[in-house]
């Protein structure tokens, strides 16, 4: 299958290993992935934040380089931005956009995906033949949660993993505080949140959190290596891209 | 943009208003005094708080998800409710009416207050022709938004809460903060100190034990419902069909008040009217499923007019718009009418359950709140009005909408909410920022340069890689969490360079078909 890759703003600048790791997935699974050059951002930051304007020719960018019929799906190792993609693009092109966005952003809608999504429903495969052999615990983004309706579709791929010790998270499905602009706009009820669920991370002992989103991995990382917990966070991506032969997770590039 | 104090929103032509009027600023309790996120500073720092709010929501929340679960037919009653609430707010006028229609025909009389300080001129003025300067209450959220003991109060006329939780909060000079469960903030030693503090009379040896408090605050309405000959209640619904109104509550006292008394004023918000007396059929299993978690509540009252003989003999009902019409005119604010207060959505967000009712201000807290108090109330100015910060006050997690018993998209709402501020409040920092980026965003070639700029970050980074104290505004984000510099390369570049490309050949060699896997032949 021809897949298009987007790799996120924030996944392209400041979490690469996260896209590197779903585009050689993808690759490995036998398919022809695609970058289209042009690329930048969904614009879910401007919307969410109140903006609906700006994100204009941000959407259009995105259905135009998405756009191209041959390309058979769209991926991202992101949930919000998926989510963004398939409910906001659509709102913002109603509101400010032309016929031709219009028709642009409902085709590139049909075929976007998150990447648990794309691998389980699309792609039909529990098993990605990956080898990760640490103690994992996985914390359900909240649009991959209740946005994109993920459910167990992450999980199925986590307890697919060869090696891999799988524990669970107690109050999973509560937001870790992200949120976004909210994160800087409610600092401090942000830092509530993330700490509630710092202490349900480390109860569990593990050795990492995933997720699949970096933003929120971000923010949980961000918290667990300030009070120098010893869990490190990685992208769903990287745990599922990682194998006996190529473990990419535990040479990830020197920042 | 209007001003606070401007009356700009009621430019008249022919005598009607322009646009219709929101709740008038500085009235009533649709506004607090800070915004949000500096009220929720103070929240946050009390301990005591967080853990009497952590433990209420978490038991509520339990019980909740086991009652609706029980329901085979728990989403359709959910898409029941909502489609008549749809059907309601399309048919708003046509159905006040026939509401007024009936309840006179009962022997009712109905009051149209357009604001809340009309409301309460049209209350006191009710109570005073009685000659009573006394008025027992039931707990109602109408009369919270509106001020309505406070007004009583300089009126002469005393105003006794009888629902359990909403006598704590009055007795300790308090104010609500959760639209079901007043005193939620408040655990038993602090509600023992208040009761003996407050109540005439107390046995001062009274203890902690929830029955024995009950006990004392019985006593004590008892004698409030013996004497008092007026009585004040909200509506959880009026029945278009039938005139009647309804409260359902918990605790009794709610019934005492509306047939002990001799004279009955009933506060109801115009929203919440409904179509037929049959929907009280689906509204009844929603609303104690979804609020405390019960299969019914002990008490639904039902009262039509005046029976002869039997309960008040004289019965008002005000029927309350202060903003309802503006909102009901506007897209996001149509669909927040919808609610029916069952509190499901603040026992389940994490950002009530961190900072309290307190913060937002407002009657009405949580995320239902910050949809609805802008929606009444308005956002004044380009942000000064703690209004302006209640859109924010969520991390759209949607634990909300999942929660609503009439599936109000709260998020959803936020967001077009944040987005009716922004094109309100004109230009200002944030609005540049979000411009700028999006101008770089825009034009790839300008992105990756920007996203070379970020690599030099890494200047910047401590020796662990991560970069610990960022400038304002992001220094509440660093003051809890370490940022990665930025790494090398992006994933474009390394995308782009021999590595990369090899890296990715290599992936697909892998996944081709390994022909030297397949089985040997025999
Ligand atoms: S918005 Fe929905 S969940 Fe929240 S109080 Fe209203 S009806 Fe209940």
């Amino acid at each position: 299958m021809r897949i298009g890759l987007f790799a996120t703003c924030l996944g392209d600048t400041l979490f690469p290993e996260a896209v590197k790791s779903t585009a050689v997935l993808l690759a490995r699974l036998g398919h022809d992935v695609v970058f289209p050059p042009e690329q930048t951002c969904c614009g879910q930051m401007h919307v969410n934040t109140g903006y609906q304007r700006e994100p204009v020719p941000l959407v259009r960018n995105f259905a135009e380089q998405f756009g191209d019929p041959s390309i058979e799906a769209v991926v991202m190792p992101s949930g919000s931005c998926a989510g963004s993609v398939r409910h906001q693009h659509e709102i913002v092109a109603e509101r400010y956009g032309d016929a031709a966005l219009r028709t642009g952003v409902a085709a590139v809608k049909a075929k976007t995906y998150e990447l648990s999504e794309f691998l389980v429903d699309v792609l039909d495969a529990a098993d990605v033949g990956a080898y990760f052999p640490h103690r994992v615990t996985y914390h359900p983004t909240c649009h991959s949660l209740r946005m994109l309706r993920v459910g167990e579709k992450p999980l199925r791929l986590l307890r697919a993993v060869d090696g891999i010790d799988l524990v669970e998270l107690p109050e999973a499905d509560a937001c870790c505080g992200f949120g976004g602009t909210f994160a800087v706009k409610n600092a401090a009820t942000s830092s509530a949140m993330l700490r509630d669920k710092m202490d349900h991370i480390t109860g569990t002992g593990a050795d990492v959190c995933t997720a699949g989103d970096s933003s929120c991995l971000m923010h949980i990382g961000g918290g667990l290596s300030r009070i120098r917990s010893g869990t490190r966070t990685l992208h769903l991506a990287q745990i599922l891209a990682a194998t006996r032969t190529s473990p990419h997770v535990l040479t990830e590039a020197a920042r | 943009m209007s001003s606070p104090t401007g009356p700009s929103t009621r430019n008249t032509f022919l005598g009607m208003p322009a646009v219709p009027p929101r709740s008038p600023y500085g009235t009533g309790h649709l506004r607090g005094e800070r915004a949000f996120p500096e009220a929720a500073q103070d929240e946050l720092g009390n301990e005591q708080l967080r853990r009497n709010l952590g433990r209420a929501t978490h038991s509520i929340r339990a019980k909740r998800l086991a009652l609706t679960g029980e329901l085979p037919d728990w989403e359709q009653l959910r898409d029941a409710g909502s489609a008549i609430k749809t059907d309601t707010m399309n048919r708003l006028p046509e159905l006040l009416e026939q509401l007024e229609q009936k309840v006179t025909e009962h022997g009712g009389t109905v009051h149209w207050a357009r604001d809340g300080v009309e409301a309460n001129e049209i209350v006191a003025r009710l109570v005073k022709n009685t000659g009573s300067d006394e008025v027992i209450k039931v707990k109602s959220m109408a009369t919270q938004e509106t001020g309505l003991n406070e007004h009583l109060a300089s009126e002469g006329i005393t105003a006794h809460e009888t629902d359990l939780a909403e006598l704590i909060v009055q007795l300790a000079d308090d104010r609500p903060s959760h639209i079901l469960v007043p005193a939620i903030h408040r655990n038993r030693d602090e509600i023992r100190e208040i009761f003996l503090k407050e109540i005439p009379g107390i046995d001062p040896g009274l203890d902690t034990v929830p029955a024995h408090l009950a006990a004392a605050a019985r006593a004590y309405l008892r004698e409030k419902f013996m004497t008092t000959r007026v009585a004040v209640s909200g509506a959880n619904f009026g029945i278009a069909e039938t005139g009647t109104l309804s409260v359902v509550e918990s605790e009794g006292n709610g019934r005492m008040c509306l047939t002990l008394p001799e004279t009955l004023i009933t506060v109801m918000g115009i929203e919440k009217v409904l179509p037929r007396f049959q929907d009280l059929e689906v509204f009844l299993q929603l609303l104690p499923r979804s609020s405390t978690g019960e299969r019914m509540n002990p008490y639904t009252s039902m009262w039509t007019g005046v029976t002869p003989g039997d309960g008040p003999q004289d019965f008002h009902l005000v029927l309350l718009d202060n903003g309802r019409t503006a909102a009901l005119a506007d897209r996001i604010g149509r669909e927040a009418l919808h609610c029916i207060r069952c509190s499901a959505c603040l026992n389940v967000c994490p950002v009530y359950e961190r900072t309290g009712g307190h913060a937002y201000g407002s009657t009405y807290p949580g995320p239902i709140g910050a949809v609805l108090t802008p929606q009444l109330a308005g956002m004044h100015g380009a942000g000064d009005d703690p209004n302006s910060s209640l859109p924010y006050a969520s991390s759209l997690c949607g634990a909300c909408f999942d929660a609503c018993p009439v599936k109000i998209d709260i998020p959803s709402l936020l967001v077009e909410l944040r987005h009716q501020h922004t094109e309100e409040s004109g230009s200002t920092a944030e609005g540049l920022a979000m411009k700028a980026a999006a101008a770089v965003m825009k034009r790839p070639k300008l992105f990756t340069a920007a996203q070379k700029a970020a690599g030099l970050g890494r200047v910047l980074a401590g020796r662990d890689g991560t970069l610990s104290r960022l400038p304002a505004p992001f220094d509440g984000w660093s003051d809890s969490r370490d940022t990665p510099a930025p790494p090398k390369q992006s994933f474009r570049s390394w995308l782009a360079s021999p590595e990369g490309a090899a890296t990715m050949r290599a992936a697909a060699a892998e996944g081709a078909p390994h022909t030297d896997d397949a089985p040997e032949a025999p």
